[in-house]
């Protein structure tokens, strides 16, 4: 996972539920290119088609609330995003999110002065987040040891195969 | 040490563990559905995952958009089938022995006190009013869990919540939790544990008990739980797998806050779209046309629910132009509901009685709404385009409310329809 990202900003107001990243109606597939295609399509039915590579959602609190299905992040990394930063995350969705490798981070200063269309820099490594457009510097929440390792892993699965635990 | 922080130190072979820990703990039950355990065995066969840990310890529970809704469905049920099989899981469950997984493993006492729980559904917080740590995960660790029995947890702190006094009459555990909820906020309880205490909890049955814990998730906690008392025991007689492990909370355990509520005060509840923490009273929300009703789902498809539903519904007919569709959770609730003369009284209220699943509380099958359309439901969720298109509003009220609503084609509180 690279830990270095520059991207353009898509903005979200707070509790983005798992069924406006991706309604349930879709969860028929695990297929990556099915759920990026209705990634986001209740809350911004536009947004699948215009998100490019490398882009970046911003975000209020408790971004990803409601169900367990992995295939919120999923259909979010699909669609090319690079990195979510919000002012939180809801629990089930910032684990899974970690274990399957979509880089996030809580930052709610860095939320509350960043517009849609801001170029950001982002470090994942070290939690930095730099608004270009806005000339602004940020810190991220830390992420816990842990967490940066099975990130480095590249996620849980690979994480428990490096420790011979299959 | 809390109950919660009870249960996670003896799973993790320690002696105490302090919220913000990380560690690493043993399962009891792993548990996945239609939707989730897909991507997991995926990932288990990506990794070269053979054998699961325990084949008595993985439950595979078909239940969301079964009878399969549609042909991609299907596809995914039957992967869930073949693993199962391949695999010779004791608990797997279909067609006439389904039911909605979160009534369906305690009633078969798959899940005991004690425990530690995951699933690969976010309802699994449910289990936690029978006194075990339950929490719902992701695929990836479902994964994980069924290739090494373990998993990694952050050691929440507990916000308590204590109700005092006797419930009102139409209140039930459903109300406890919107009322909580709609004081808390839809992250109220964010990475925490809930647990639920007080005169008023010791009071519910236990199909009132999940109702409660079912919600926790909906103020973002990581669990919900309560201490087992008689009315756990008495439960568990006779259907435990597994011997019970009855753990409580240290009259010194350290709370992060504590939450006081009187009974007196709380009336039956809605949750008005599109978030469960936009609660009222049902008497404050005006004239509100329906034009579908749902009873059932892991929050309120059990016995007593049906059985107050009956009793709302009796000598009643659904209003024209509106729908009711009454789901009971499991088989043996199902048939409990037929023998006890229920079904004559719904059908003769003019309602759809489906087979257990979960179908339209999360839009999968089984009334979907239309755009604009509204509908009362017993579920757990009124998120935007929750049970249909975008534009559509679900009402989270107790399955009271929901049928007197059905008889109104309004919102509508029991005592509208059912005279003293």
């Amino acid at each position: 996972m690279p830990m270095k990202m520059r991207g353009t900003v898509w903005k979200f107001g707070s509790d983005i539920d798992t069924d406006r990243i991706i309604p349930a109606r879709h969860l028929n597939t695990s297929d990556p290119a099915e759920l990026a295609r209705h990634c986001m399509e209740d809350e911004d039915p536009g947004f699948a088609g215009k998100v490019k590579p490398g882009d970046i959602i911003v975000a209020g609190k408790n971004f990803g609330c409601g169900s367990s299905r992995e295939h919120a992040p999923f259909s979010i990394k699909a669609a090319g995003v690079a990195c979510v930063i919000a002012k939180s995350f809801a629990r089930i969705f910032f684990r899974n999110s970690f274990n399957m490798g979509l880089p996030i981070l809580e930052c709610p200063d860095a939320v509350d002065s960043t517009s849609a269309g801001d170029t950001l820099d982002v470090d994942f490594s070290n939690g930095i987040i730099k608004n270009v457009t806005k000339n602004k510097v940020f810190k991220a929440n830390p992420i816990p040891q842990f967490m940066q390792e099975l990130v480095r892993a590249g996620g849980l699965m690979k994480w428990i195969k490096k420790r011979g635990m299959v | 040490m809390t109950i919660t922080e009870k249960i996670l130190a003896l799973h993790a072979g320690k002696k105490d563990v302090t919220p913000g820990e990380l560690i690493n703990a043993k399962v009891d039950i792993a548990l996945g559905n239609d939707i989730t355990a897909p991507i997991a065995i995926t990932e288990f066969r990506g990794v070269g995952g053979k054998k699961v840990f325990n084949r008595d310890r993985v439950v595979l529970v078909p239940d969301h958009f079964t009878p399969n809704k549609d042909i991609l469905s299907a596809i995914q049920s039957k992967a869930v089938r073949e693993f199962a099989v391949e695999q010779k899981l004791t608990h797997y469950y279909e067609g006439g022995d389904v039911g909605v997984e979160h009534a369906l493993l305690p009633e078969k006492g798959i899940v005991v006190s004690g425990d530690l729980v995951i699933g690969a559904d976010s309802h699994t917080c449910t289990y936690g009013a029978l006194g075990a740590f339950s929490t719902g995960v992701g695929s990836t660790d479902l994964a994980a869990v069924m290739i090494t029995g373990e998993l990694w947890f952050k050691v929440p702190p507990t916000i308590k919540f204590v109700y005092y006094g006797k419930l009102n009459k139409w209140v039930g555990g459903k109300d406890l939790i919107l009322y909580t909820i709609g004081d808390i906020g839809v992250d109220g309880a964010l990475y925490k544990a809930m647990e639920f205490a007080g005169e008023a909890i010791g009071r519910l049955s236990m199909d009132g008990r999940f109702s409660v814990c079912n919600m926790a998730v909906e103020a973002g906690a990581k669990s919900g739980i309560m201490e087992p008392d008689e009315v756990t025991r008495k439960y568990l007689r006779n259907r435990a797998e597994r011997p019970p492990r009855f753990h409580f909370s240290d009259p010194g355990a350290i709370y992060e806050s504590t939450m006081e509520y009187d009974c007196a005060k709380i009336e039956p509840q809605v949750a008005l779209p599109h978030l469960p923490e936009n609660t009222k009273n049902v008497t404050d929300v005006g004239n509100i046309p329906i034009d579908q009703v749902v009873i059932g789902s892991c929050t309120n498809g059990r016995i007593e629910d049906l059985k107050v539903s009956a009793k709302v519904l009796r000598k009643n007919r659904v209003a024209k132009n509106v729908r009711l569709i009454i789901i009971p959770a499991t088989p043996s609730i199902y048939r409990e509901a037929m023998e006890r003369g229920y079904f004559d009284v719904f059908l003769k209220a003019g309602a759809v009685i489906s087979p257990p699943t979960c179908g339209p509380c999360l839009g999968g099958h089984m009334g979907i709404l239309a755009p604009g359309e509204r509908a009362v439901s017993t579920t757990n969720r009124n998120f935007m385009g929750r049970m249909g298109d975008s534009t559509s509003e679900v009402y989270l009220a107790n399955p009271a409310v929901a049928a007197a609503s059905a008889v109104k084609g309004r919102l509508a509180h029991p005592d509208e329809v059912v005279k003293p």
